[in-house]
C-alpha cells in the first residue's frame, strides 16, 4: 500500500488563534477553522513524514482510536483539505513545499 | 453568525489584532487631488525593520495584512517583503495600489506568491476625469491594463472609487467598466482630511443633495426604502456596542513605524522602532483609551436618533477635535440617507441661532440668517 505525504500549501494563509488554526484557502479565499485533528495534520504536514507515521505518533497518541480507523479518517481529511488547496498531497515526499514559482 | 464573525468575536475577547494595515511608503507616482498624505520620505522603515515587524505581527496573531501606501510598487524591496509575509509568515495579504507599475511580469509574480485581493484606485471610466484626479496623464489606461493582467492570472481585483465633485457623475460608467472587466467595485463618498489636520480637501465632497441621490440609487444600496428608513431608537444593546474595529481587532502602522488605531485615526500610540508591537497594542494608554469607548460614552451621539445605525468614524471625530464626539461627515451621511438631522447638526443649528441673537446685526440681517436656519 502506497504512503501518503502532505505539505502545507504555500498559497494558503494560516494563523493559530488561541490554539485553533484559522486557514484561508488559496483557491477561493474561503475561511476555515480546523478542529484538533485537522490542526495536527496541518502542523505535521512537512512534506517528508508519511501520513501513517503522523497518525501513529500524533493522532493515536492523543485520541483513543484504532490505528486503521484513524488512518482512514485522516486520509479522507487530508484529501478534503487538499481539495480546498490547504494541503498538498502526494504518493512521495514533497521536497519543496515552500516554493510556488511555476505553480498554477 | 458567520465563521468570520465568530473569528472576530474570538479575537476581540482575547485582545488579538486580527487585521493590520502597513503603509510601506508615502511616496507615490500619482498626485491625487483628494489625497490625505504628504508624499515625501521622512525615513521609511528598512526591509529588515519591516520583516522584524512582520515577525512580531505574526506572533501577535495578526491574520489579515493589508499592504498599502503611497504606492507600494515604488519600494524596490516590495516583492521581497511580500514573499516574506506570504511564504514565511503565512499572512492573508491584501494589496492597495494604483497598479500603474503592474505589467504582466508583476501579475505573474503576484499569482505565484498568492494574495487575497488587489485593490486598485479608479476614479472614473473616462481618462479625462480619472487622469484629472490623479494628475498623471495616461494613468487610467495603465491601471486598466494592470487590472487585465491581474485578472488573466486569476487574481481577485477590486476597484476602489472615492466620490467627489469631479467624478460623481461617472460612478455608473465606472461600475459598468468593472463589470466588463469582471472585477469588483466599491464606492466611498467620504473624502478624508489630510493627516496634518488640513481639512481643505473636504471641499471636494459631493454635498448633501448629490449624496441624497446616490443613497437612493437601487443599484448601489439595494432596497432603497430599507436603506433610507428612519432609524430605530438606540437601545441598551446598541449603546454598549463598539464604535468600530479600530484599536479592538485592527490597527495601522505608518512607513515610519508609528502605530495608530486606524489609517483614518491619526492618534500616535507608539513606534515599533523602539517598542515591541505587542507592548504598544496591549499597554499603550492611548490605545486603551480608544478601546474603552462605547457608544454610550459619546458626548453628543448618545442622544442622536441615528445612534444605533450611524456609520460614525471615531477617527474622523478625532480629527474634528474629540474622539468621543460626532463625525460631521457621518452626520451628513445619516441625514442624506434618512432626512433626519443628527443631534450634532441640531446642536450646531442652536449654536448658530444663539450667535445670531448676541451679535449686533440689523433687523433685516437677523431675519435673513434666522430664516435660512429655520
Amino acid at each position: 500500500m502506497s504512503k501518503l505525504y502532505m505539505a502545507r500549501n504555500p498559497r494558503a494563509a494560516a494563523r493559530s488563534l488561541d490554539g485553533e488554526m484559522m486557514i484561508m484557502s488559496g483557491r477561493d479565499s474561503t475561511l476555515f477553522t480546523l478542529n484538533r485533528t485537522a490542526t495536527i495534520l496541518w502542523q505535521s504536514a512537512d512534506g517528508a513524514t508519511p501520513l501513517d507515521e503522523i497518525v501513529e505518533k500524533k493522532i493515536c497518541a492523543e485520541f483513543e482510536v484504532a490505528p486503521t480507523e484513524a488512518l482512514a479518517d485522516a486520509e479522507s481529511l487530508a484529501r478534503e483539505l487538499a481539495g480546498h488547496e490547504i494541503l498538498q498531497i502526494s504518493d512521495g515526499p514533497i521536497t519543496t513545499p515552500n516554493r510556488t514559482a511555476g505553480e498554477k | 453568525m458567520s465563521l468570520l464573525q465568530e473569528v472576530n468575536e474570538k479575537a476581540l475577547a482575547r485582545n488579538i489584532p486580527l487585521s493590520v494595515q502597513i503603509d510601506l511608503t508615502y511616496r507615490c507616482n500619482e498626485r491625487c487631488v483628494h489625497c490625505y498624505l504628504d508624499h515625501d520620505d521622512h525615513g521609511e522603515m528598512t526591509t529588515a525593520e519591516i520583516k522584524h515587524l512582520l515577525d512580531e505581527l505574526a506572533d501577535a496573531g495578526v491574520f489579515v495584512l493589508s499592504l498599502s501606501g503611497g504606492e507600494i510598487f515604488l519600494r524596490k524591496d516590495f516583492f521581497e517583503i511580500l514573499e516574506y509575509a506570504r511564504l514565511q509568515k503565512q499572512f492573508c495579504v491584501k494589496l492597495k495600489t494604483n497598479a500603474i507599475m503592474v505589467r504582466e511580469r508583476e501579475a505573474v509574480r503576484l499569482r505565484e506568491i498568492g494574495v487575497e485581493s488587489i485593490q486598485i484606485s479608479i476614479y472614473s471610466h473616462r481618462p479625462e476625469v480619472h487622469d484629472g484626479i490623479t494628475l498623471v496623464p495616461g494613468s487610467l489606461r495603465r491601471s486598466i491594463d494592470a487590472a487585465r493582467f491581474l485578472k488573466s492570472q486569476g487574481l481577485r481585483v477590486i476597484f476602489a472609487n472615492v466620490l467627489m465633485l469631479q467624478n460623481v457623475q461617472d460612478y455608473q460608467g465606472m461600475r459598468a467598466l468593472a463589470e466588463e472587466l469582471g472585477v469588483e467595485c466599491t464606492l466611498d463618498p467620504t473624502v478624508t482630511p489630510m493627516m496634518d489636520g488640513n481639512r481643505s480637501v473636504l471641499n471636494l465632497g459631493i454635498g448633501h443633495e448629490t449624496l441624497r441621490q446616490v443613497f437612493r440609487d437601487q443599484a448601489l444600496v439595494g432596497d432603497v426604502d430599507e436603506f433610507c428608513a428612519v432609524p430605530a431608537p438606540g437601545d441598551e444593546n446598541s449603546l454598549s456596542a463598539l464604535p468600530c474595529s479600530a484599536g479592538h481587532t485592527a490597527c495601522y502602522v505608518s512607513p515610519y513605524g508609528d502605530v495608530f488605531p486606524c489609517v483614518q485615526f491619526p492618534l500616535p500610540t507608539g513606534n515599533v522602532r523602539n517598542q515591541k508591537f505587542l507592548d504598544i497594542w496591549r499597554h499603550s494608554e492611548r490605545m486603551n483609551e480608544v478601546r474603552s469607548i462605547r457608544l454610550k460614552d459619546l458626548t453628543t451621539c448618545t442622544s442622536c436618533a441615528h445612534v444605533g445605525s450611524c456609520t460614525r468614524c471615531p477617527g474622523l471625530a478625532f480629527m474634528e477635535g474629540n474622539m468621543r464626539g460626532p463625525s460631521s461627515q457621518d452626520c451628513e451621511k445619516s441625514f442624506a440617507r434618512t432626512g433626519v438631522p443628527s443631534a450634532n447638526m441640531l446642536a450646531k443649528k442652536r449654536v448658530a441661532v444663539d450667535l445670531v441673537q448676541i451679535r449686533t446685526l440689523s433687523t433685516s440681517s437677523v431675519a435673513l440668517v434666522a430664516g435660512a436656519l429655520a
